[in-house]
């Protein structure tokens, strides 16, 4: 494989250099800190001048350190590793000397490739779409550094090696490290075209490198949002409306203003907040806070009513989101129809720093951001129209994100907009850090959409199905935001629909239904998205299906799956790896799911012991994941863990209740999450591939909810299909 | 005025006595390493250790501290903090990383009092730790992997 790309121009490359130049010099080197590459205000690099700036992405001091300027958000995932990884591949430097800035909000610089015109980290895309734009930036450095080393040695280009950070002449045993080039590299012209490495030269990609957040993040050194200080910074809290849809009629602050460090209460759009010296100050003024709500415009439904209302209308055809052959009229002659209701709560994303952010006005106009940004253009845009400013004055430092799992891809950059009304309230005059408590978190909504599932089926007389009608109820997560033109065609929501309007098996009279519903709670994507309800309702109806055939539900997959190859080789491996056909005590399981998201395919068997009471335990988990390319195994395989954990919570125990408008849970005490004791032991295979790599933050999520209710069925012969599943 | 103890030096704040641990620590003394996840004892990310033992900052009443030797992770440099930090290391554990001081600090507390826990007791132990990016499978591993190596 080798790829020829075009570069920027000498011209850019100039303006790149002398940018960086100044930027990357400026400032202290905080340990820990996801540290931001040029901003003014002193939180960059430190390299040491002349710094070689190639392209947007590499930055090289004489110092011998490389800074790689990573575009995606690193919320636990692993981006920053990677991004680097990519880069330090082609350039063929040591790990070691390998340091990673965040990137700058500049979308033309460092948009997603996959979204057009935005910077962004989401759907398991990052090192999806950076393959090979950062590794052509590694390569492109590495080509002007030997090119330099030629020119200061006058020896043909072709006779240079480059190893572990050192360029080498073998024949006149000269070398020369990365640094004691960088200032001759920087001199010379940008290369228009540059070959890439075959996937057989990989040095570092497909290696266990240490992640470069590793120690910062066990040592307490990493600084996160909530850890920002800045001079005469005030700490807000809001008092937010208790039902959605409430607003404030008046407030009387008098009560708060008598707490020692309370400075200041303001209105706002979304509540009254309450600025203190620090979070405990604000806090004890928000509880002395007196605030008369206007609940004329409020909710009134809660999760009964809502359930009732999606009964109803599952009652009804919906918008097809696939159809083909005529599964209508067979469902309706069948002597025989296997069917089940599916109910989906709502749920919270819950990241264990809740949502916060820093902003301040800066002296020439605009206004500086710090907090994990996840997409940076949406969040630049919004500030800049709740402030009146153009998207260019919004300067945002990325910082280290203590969680997300989609919720900091806010499509209307809810929290940060409230920072923004916050700091335009006291008309600028300190920094603000707007902090949410668990339980502002918590009610402010922004779930996983509740949704229910109508599956019918006939079998033929092979006992494989002839016909599939699955029919999906809820809101769309992309109308109304700036994502509908790209995601919504023709009343249909892609992420409603996604892992069931796809489904794998060959089915032969299929129909994928979609009612959109419309509701006044605020909902946004879930890690893995539609795929959360999909996947478990498509991936255990099939295990019913195969029960009512009395097929084992592994070849029952495998018969259904011929055009297939990458799904049959996941279900392959993990089936290979576990114990799948063995004897198994008869109050334990195996269950088998897998599912595609976001170009990964993952299968899942599940071993599960049934308790008294229904209750019972995941002992064991063989995870099998075709990523294409493993650029890191060995966070592949924290993502499948991770992931999967987070899916087997939802199974277990996450779900989130309205009543009359009002959010019922607040905090971990309510809002059962999974802990240690309910981790089960997985092992991880990954299937070698050389295809182009594909996200591992979301994949596993949808299929460990599946996996183990298929091996609760094992036991009881029962469907579990109303979550969240807490006893068998 | 209250004097606290807090890694070995003395720090006198100037607050009400029932303020949290945490806050006075987060944001009068400065030290950042012990987070806020949830203020009401529930998901651990304020651990620290209290003359040896495990507490949650975030309902802990300064006034309760006084007089008594506060570690954070900062300070965590003993032979138990420091075998456990490596065996985190050693597992890549952390992901996002912000709940994880409180997990290496319960586990150095778990530790401290049993030096050879079960499996079962490691899980049951670290089950008052949330991790939302669902470390736990190299939680419990290294945790394992630390007992060892004091042993």
């Amino acid at each position: 494989m080798s790829t020829r790309i075009l570069n920027l121009s000498r011209r850019e490359f100039l303006a790149a250099g002398v940018r960086a130049g100044v930027g990357l010099t400026l400032g202290l080197s905080l340990p820990g800190v996801a540290r931001v590459a040029e901003t003014p205000s002193g939180q960059s690099g430190t390299l040491a001048p002349p710094v070689f700036a190639p392209n947007a992405f590499v930055r090289i001091g004489a110092d011998d350190r490389v800074a790689v300027i990573a575009k995606h958000l690193e919320m636990g995932q692993g981006a920053h590793t990677g991004m680097a990884t990519l880069v330090a591949e082609e350039l063929d430097a040591r790990w070691p000397q390998i340091e990673i800035l965040a990137a700058p909000a500049d979308a033309k610089r460092y948009n997603n490739l996959f979204w057009g015109p935005a910077q962004g980290t989401g759907g398991s895309t990052a090192i999806a779409n950076a393959f090979e734009q950062m590794r052509k930036a590694g390569a492109t450095a590495r080509a002007m550094l030997v090119q330099a080393a030629a020119r200061a040695w006058t020896v043909p280009e072709q006779e240079i090696e480059v190893s572990e950070g050192l360029l080498r002449h073998s024949a006149s045993q000269r070398q020369a490290t990365f640094g004691e080039l960088a200032a001759a590299a920087a001199a010379l012209p940008v290369p228009d075209e540059i070959a890439l490495k075959a996937p057989a030269q990989f040095k570092l990609i497909g290696q266990d490198l240490e992640r470069k957040d590793l120690w910062p993040k066990i040592d307490g050194t990493a600084v996160f949002t909530q850890d920002v200080e800045r001079p005469g910074m005030l700490v807000a809290v809001v008092a937010h409306p208790p039902r959605f849809g409430a607003k404030v009629r008046s407030f009387d602050p008098v009560e708060t203003l008598k707490q020692p460090g309370v400075r200041q209460v303001v209105s706002i759009p979304s509540g009254i907040a309450v600025l203190g010296d620090h979070y405990w100050a604000a806090e004890l003024g928000r509880r002395a806070l007196k605030v008369d709500w206007d609940e004329r415009a409020a909710m009134v439904e809660g999760s009964a009513e809502i359930s009732a209302q999606y009964r109803r209308r599952l009652e009804q055809p919906g918008v097809a989101a696939r159809a083909e052959g005529d599964p209508d009229t067979l469902l309706a002659r069948a002597a025989r129809v296997v069917r089940a209701d599916y109910a989906f709560p709502f749920l919270a994303h819950a990241a264990m720093e809740p949502m916060n952010c820093v902003i301040e006005r800066r002296g020439e106009g605009g206004v500086e951001l710090w907090y994990g940004a996840q997409v940076q253009t949406a969040d630049q845009a919004a500030v800049a129209r709740t402030l009146g400013l153009e998207p260019t004055q919004v300067r945002i430092n990325t910082l280290f994100a203590g969680g997300s799992f989609g919720r900091r891809a806010n499509p209307a950059s809810d929290y940060v907009v409230e920072a923004a009304e916050i700091l335009k309230a006291i008309e600028g005059r300190s920094p603000v850090k707007l902090v949410w408590s668990r339980e502002d978190d918590m009610r402010a909504g922004w779930f996983r959409p509740a949704y229910m599932h109508r599956m019918e089926a006939v079998l033929g007389e092979d006992g494989l199905p002839v016909a599939w009608r699955n029919r999906i109820v809820g809101q769309s997560i992309a109308a109304g935001t700036a994502f509908e033109s790209l995601l919504v065609e023709e009343g249909v929501d892609a992420t409603s629909v996604e892992g069931a309007a796809n489904l794998p098996y060959d089915i032969p009279n299929l129909k994928v239904e979609l009612q959109t519903t419309e509701l006044p709670v605020p909902i946004q994507w879930w890690r893995s998205v539609g795929s959360t309800h999909t996947g478990y309702a498509t991936e255990t109806f099939i295990d019913a299906l195969a029960r009512e055939a009395g097929r084992d539900p592994v070849a029952y997959r495998r018969a259904l799956l011929a055009k297939h190859p990458r799904h049959l080789g996941v279900l392959a491996l993990a089936v290979k790896h576990s114990q799948w056909g063995q004897p198994i005590a008869a109050n334990r399981g195996r269950g088998v799911a897998v599912h595609e998201s976001f170009n990964s395919y993952v299968a899942m068997v599940a071993e599960v012991t049934l308790e008294e009471g229904g209750r019972y335990r995941v002992d064991l988990v063989d995870v099998a994941v075709d990523c294409g390319i493993a650029v890191n195994p060995d966070i592949i395989r924290a993502q499948m863990e991770g992931g999967l954990g987070f899916g087997l919570s939802a199974l277990l125990a996450d779900e989130i209740t309205i009543e009359a408008g009002a959010v019922v849970q607040s905090n971990f005490s309510g809002y059962r999450v999974l802990r240690a004791n309910q981790m089960p032991q997985v092992r991880v295979h990954i299937v070698p591939s050389a295809e182009s790599p594909t996200g591992v933050g979301e994949p596993a999520t949808p299929v460990i909810g599946p996996a183990v209710a298929n091996a609760l069925a094992a036991i009881t012969g029962r469907l579990y299909s109303q979550l969240p599943v807490r006893t068998a | 005025m209250q004097i606290l103890t807090i890694n070995g030096a003395e720090h006198r704040i100037d607050a009400p006595p029932e303020m949290p641990l945490l806050w006075a620590i987060r944001d009068l003394v400065g030290l950042k390493g012990t987070k806020y996840g949830c203020g009401i004892a529930q998901c651990g990310a304020c651990t620290l250790l209290i003359n040896g033992l495990p507490q949650r900052s975030c309902v802990l009443p300064l006034s309760a501290t006084v007089g008594r030797a506060i570690t954070t992770i900062e300070g965590l440099d003993d032979r138990v903090g420091q075998a456990v930090k490596s065996a985190w290391a050693e597992l890549a554990v952390p992901q996002c990383g912000y709940c994880q001081s409180g997990q290496v600090m319960a586990a150095t507390g778990l530790l401290s009092r049993n030096p050879s826990p079960t499996d079962a007791e490691i899980a049951d132990q670290m089950a008052g730790n949330i991790c939302r990016c669902c470390t736990y499978h190299r939680v419990k591993q290294a945790v394992r992997r630390a007992a060892d190596a004091l042993a």
